[in-house]
């Protein structure tokens, strides 16, 4: 009982270390004074400077355009994929393939994309950030579908090619249906993962757009100031919200499976490996 | 059996088609690469040209032109659009231009150097002074900066000179050399900040060292480097953009600063700018035209109308840059403690950096060696 | 499976081709153009000379991986790899201890604890970076708290803190995961044999939990290894990771071979990292 109450000491410390910062940003953000430093009085100023800066505006809309754009590809691509690989195919290559641009680096992956737009002399624009987005998203949507595929009940699909449907009938009529909770959860972790992304857009964004991230990037690079904080205080609000919904909708959704709350981009990793490692286990169980 | 083969091939048949693509991408590219065309002749522009078609599209640093110059420019100019994109220091704008394929700019802000090494790689379309009256506002200084000779593919935007920004109250002793800052006494350890773009980061030890700014000798170039390595362990950090903002708030008390960017103006009135006794440079931040635009007369309307002294007045009101341009500065009422005071003819003692060709590359290796030793 | 033999052999051989065709055409392809080609490039620049104003000059050279020789660049890499190793570790040794009493919670609360150590994951990655400023620099928080004037911004020490602070959730899912899959009557069993807690631990619960710890240290180094925000953020570019360098050698020195080479590098590190996930793992 003594050793677990020691282990206290670092479980609590991950929670103040986690939210400490965030506390502060919060506070400062409703700052009368100019330093985003030294508090000096409640006001809302820095939420009225940040709802007028067409900056901050632009770049909430390029990057809602990016992460939609870039949800459809991986969505569709993702799906296809990973009934591909789950029913077509048994090439271990490909899988790794596949599940690449979740491993690489993501500055490994700019770069590549950026000398492959230069080759073929593209124009940078949202659009050459919407097909990167497009790239690691649609690994992520595949793995997920694919654990959902791996889970279903693979029968009626025979049953349906037995009664004599092609692979695209079979896939419209009872894969797709079967595997709807897997795609949307795809593809909301596709969005999300587009919207905080910032390393590739980065790299591949045009001269003349920005998405969000790379807004706040450039804020802070310039300097210190109370409407980043502001910024910072909204974002927070809406994760928060969405996280928290979405953790009562997944609740009503599956009551079978109790997987760990979603998280994004590296977190999916965390869910791919746990589910690796069941497999593994069954196999040496056998 | 037809599946297993087919998912056999399917790796080799995907390697050979990425391999055969990016060979031939190679293949295709290897003429683009080469440096150093001649300004091709210029385009006919028309002078009368319907201005209602055109949009602009514009690069420059944040806060360097007034906020409102777009809705300005579309009301005075009767252009379609304009836009305004940033960027943080040369090096990212050299990025965004030379880069494959259109950068979407019409009008680019770089300073001289920059904008010589633009026109070496065909970039730029050359000056129609026709199209820019204003052009007779500026100094006649302004039209023999070294790195353009007669403004033929630059027009000057501000210009200025590279010394120590300080806190007055903080130094023990204001600084009067580049070595106060390179090798700074025990007070000011860790209270110092360099820029790191690549020619500016070495300037200070080229003329400690009593060099050219322009040299490109390797053996002087190693020595600037070994004072900059000395310095490194005494620095609070590298920053080119943000260093008046930690000399206000107290974090340094010493940053090798642009004139216009040393805050002389705070309100506390205790940072001030000290050009250090070995000399230092002349820099010109130029307004280019990109060959690649679609809108070249709306792009020499919009530089004539900056050249205007009430739209030119506003860098050196509002950000405190000296600009180049007699009857702007005229209008002027300077401030007290501002740089202002400056006259061309002073300046004109800097050494102005011009671009070095091949030998650039040193530079660029030289600061990248600097920021990576540890 | 068994279906197989039966009916229609050539419709069905001709239908899976198709299916094979329909379905991992679209996606292949994408992965093709935007992933391979772009990798092949990566590691095709390796061994071409830099462009004056960036751009690719195709001469042979080994030049980049003589560059790449130089203890300078080594060093960089080197110490990307320490700095990245540290926060690993530190990571580790506060994510066991919080996974563990996370895995002992009630049920309700079991959700409520692991909602919040995800919570964070959610906002957006700069913002939480830059938390870290007000927090530390000169005129920051602590400073004021303690009525201090100490230099705690840009150094290596805030690179590991910032690191720690935007990886740490990836540390401690994992281990959760491989925590809780325990079962308890193991534990029980070792104690009713006479073992320590300490014992059981050592000889029980932690070559159980082998895996997660690997997974775990992989999520955090991996990020951390190649990041160049947050030393340029936190560490005031004065202390590089081998990210920056590759940054600059795009967007500033306009390098693009040597910045290749640095990437190239940057994947063997990783490529080896994950051999001995595989070997470790295994032996577990």
């Amino acid at each position: 009982m003594r050793r677990a109450r020691l282990l206290y000491v670092p479980f609590w410390g991950t929670y103040v270390f986690l939210y400490l910062p965030i506390a502060v940003l919060v506070v400062m953000s409703f700052n009368s004074g100019e330093s985003a430093y030294t508090y000096e009085g409640f006001s809302l100023k820095w939420y009225g400077e940040l709802a007028r800066d067409e900056r901050v505006l632009d770049g909430l809309v390029n990057t809602l355009i990016v992460a939609a754009g870039s949800t459809v590809i991986a969505t569709v691509l993702g799906t296809l994929l990973a009934v591909g690989l789950a029913r077509h195919t048994r090439s271990r290559t490909l899988d790794a393939i596949a599940l690449m641009p979740a491993v690489l680096p993501d500055l490994v992956l700019a770069i590549g994309l950026l000398l492959f737009y230069g080759v073929i002399q593209l124009t940078l624009g949202l659009y050459s950030v919407v097909l990167a987005h497009g790239l690691f998203s649609m690994a992520f949507v595949a793995a997920v579908v694919r654990t959902r595929l791996t889970g279903s009940d693979t029968s009626l699909e025979e049953a349906s090619r037995d009664l004599g449907a092609g692979p695209v009938q079979t896939f419209l009529r009872i894969t797709l249906p079967q595997l709807m909770p897997g795609i949307v959860a795809g593809a909301l972790l596709a969005f999300t993962l587009s919207l905080d992304e910032f390393v590739i857009a980065f790299f591949t964004i045009g001269n003349t757009e920005q998405t969000l991230p790379i807004v706040i990037y450039s804020m802070i690079r310039f300097g210190v100031t109370p409407e980043i904080n502001a910024l910072a205080a909204i974002l927070l609000l809406v994760s928060f919200t969405a996280v928290i919904a979405g953790q009562r909708l997944t609740k009503i959704g599956e009551r079978e499976s109790n997987r760990t709350p979603g998280a994004p981009r590296e977190a999916i990793k965390v869910q791919g490996e746990a589910d690796s490692t069941d497999v593994g286990e069954k196999r040496a169980e056998n | 059996m037809s599946r297993i083969r087919f998912t056999r091939r399917l790796p080799a048949a995907v390697a050979v088609a990425g391999l055969a693509l990016a060979v031939s991408a190679c293949g295709g590219e290897s003429s683009t690469s080469s440096a150093g065309t001649a300004p091709a002749a210029a385009d006919q522009l028309k002078p009368n040209a319907d201005l209602s078609q055109q949009t602009l599209q514009i690069t420059v640093w944040d806060g360097y032109t007034p906020e409102e110059l777009p809705a300005k420019v579309k009301e005075k100019l009767k252009v379609k659009d304009m836009k305004v994109a940033l960027h943080d220091t040369n090096e990212i704008a050299m990025t965004k231009l030379t880069a494959p394929g259109d950068s979407g700019i019409d009008v680019a802000f770089v300073s001289g150097q920059y904008a010589q090494a633009l026109n070496e790689q065909g970039l730029l379309e050359p000056i129609h002074p026709e199209l820019i009256p204003n052009l007779a506002n500026l100094y006649p200084e302004a039209t023999q900066l070294s790195y353009d000779k007669g403004n033929k593919y630059s027009v000057p935007y501000t210009w200025g000179t590279t010394g120590i920004c300080y806190r007055s109250d903080l130094v023990k002793t204001p600084p009067t050399s580049w070595n106060d800052l390179l090798k700074p006494p025990a007070w000011a350890d860790k209270k110092v900040t360099m820029m790191t773009t690549e020619r500016w980061l070495a300037l200070p030890a080229l003329k400690a060292l009593g060099y050219s700014v322009n040299t490109d000798k390797d053996e002087e170039i190693a020595k600037a480097k070994e004072l900059l390595l000395a310095q490194k362990p005494h620095l609070l950090g590298y920053d080119d953009v943000t260093f008046g903002d930690k000399l206000v708030s107290g974090e340094s008390m010493m940053a090798e600063a642009w004139d216009g960017w040393c805050p002389t103006t705070d309100a506390k009135g205790n940072i001030k700018f000290a050009v250090p006794k070995e000399g230092s440079d002349l820099w010109v931040d130029t307004m280019v035209i990109m060959k690649s635009s679609k809108n070249k007369e709306a792009a020499h309307a919009l530089i004539n109308y900056i050249l205007s002294p009430e739209i030119h007045s506003w860098a050196a009101e509002n950000i405190n840059y000296k600009v180049p341009n007699k009857a702007a500065m005229e209008q002027v009422k300077i401030a007290k403690g501002s740089l202002l005071g400056i006259k061309p003819a002073e300046l004109l003692n800097g050494e102005s950096i011009v671009d070095l060709g091949e030998a650039s590359v040193k530079y660029t290796r030289l600061s990248t060696e600097v920021t990576a030793q540890s | 499976m068994k279906s197989e033999v039966k009916a229609r052999p050539v419709s069905r051989s001709r239908g899976r081709r198709l299916g094979a065709f329909v379905f991992l055409s679209p996606g292949v392809v994408y992965l093709t153009v935007l992933l391979l080609v772009p990798l092949a490039l990566v590691l095709s620049n390796t061994v071409f000379r830099r462009g004056r104003f960036g751009g690719v000059v195709y001469e042979f050279t080994v030049e980049n991986f003589e560059r790449l020789a130089d203890p300078l660049y080594l060093g960089v890499v080197a110490n990307s790899v320490k700095i990245a190793a540290i926060t690993t570790l530190i990571a580790l040794l506060i994510g066991y201890p919080t996974a563990y009493l996370i895995a002992q919670l009630p049920g309700k609360w079991k959700t409520v604890a692991l909602v919040a150590i995800v919570l964070p994951f959610w906002t957006n990655f700069i913002i939480r970076v830059y938390a870290w400023i007000i927090l530390l620099s000169g005129p920051g928080l602590i400073n004021s708290v303690l009525g201090t004037k100490l230099e705690l911004l840009y150094n290596q020490g805030t690179i590991v803190t910032g690191l720690l602070y935007s990886y740490l959730p990836l540390m401690v899912l994992p281990l959760y995961a491989a925590i809780e899959r325990l079962d308890p009557q193991l534990r029980e069993a070792s104690a009713n044999l006479g073992a320590s807690a300490f014992t059981t631990f050592r000889k029980v619960t932690l070559p159980l939990t082998v895996p997660g710890v690997m997974t775990g240290c992989l999520f955090v180094f991996v990020p951390s290894f190649g990041n160049f925000v947050i030393p340029e953020i936190l560490g005031g570019s004065k202390s590089i990771m081998v990210g920056n360098l590759i940054r600059d050698q795009f967007l500033k020195a306009r390098d693009w071979p040597f910045g290749s080479t640095l990437a190239l590098a940057i994947i063997a590190v990783l490529v080896l990292l994950l051999l001995v996930q595989a070997w470790v793992t295994r032996r577990a």
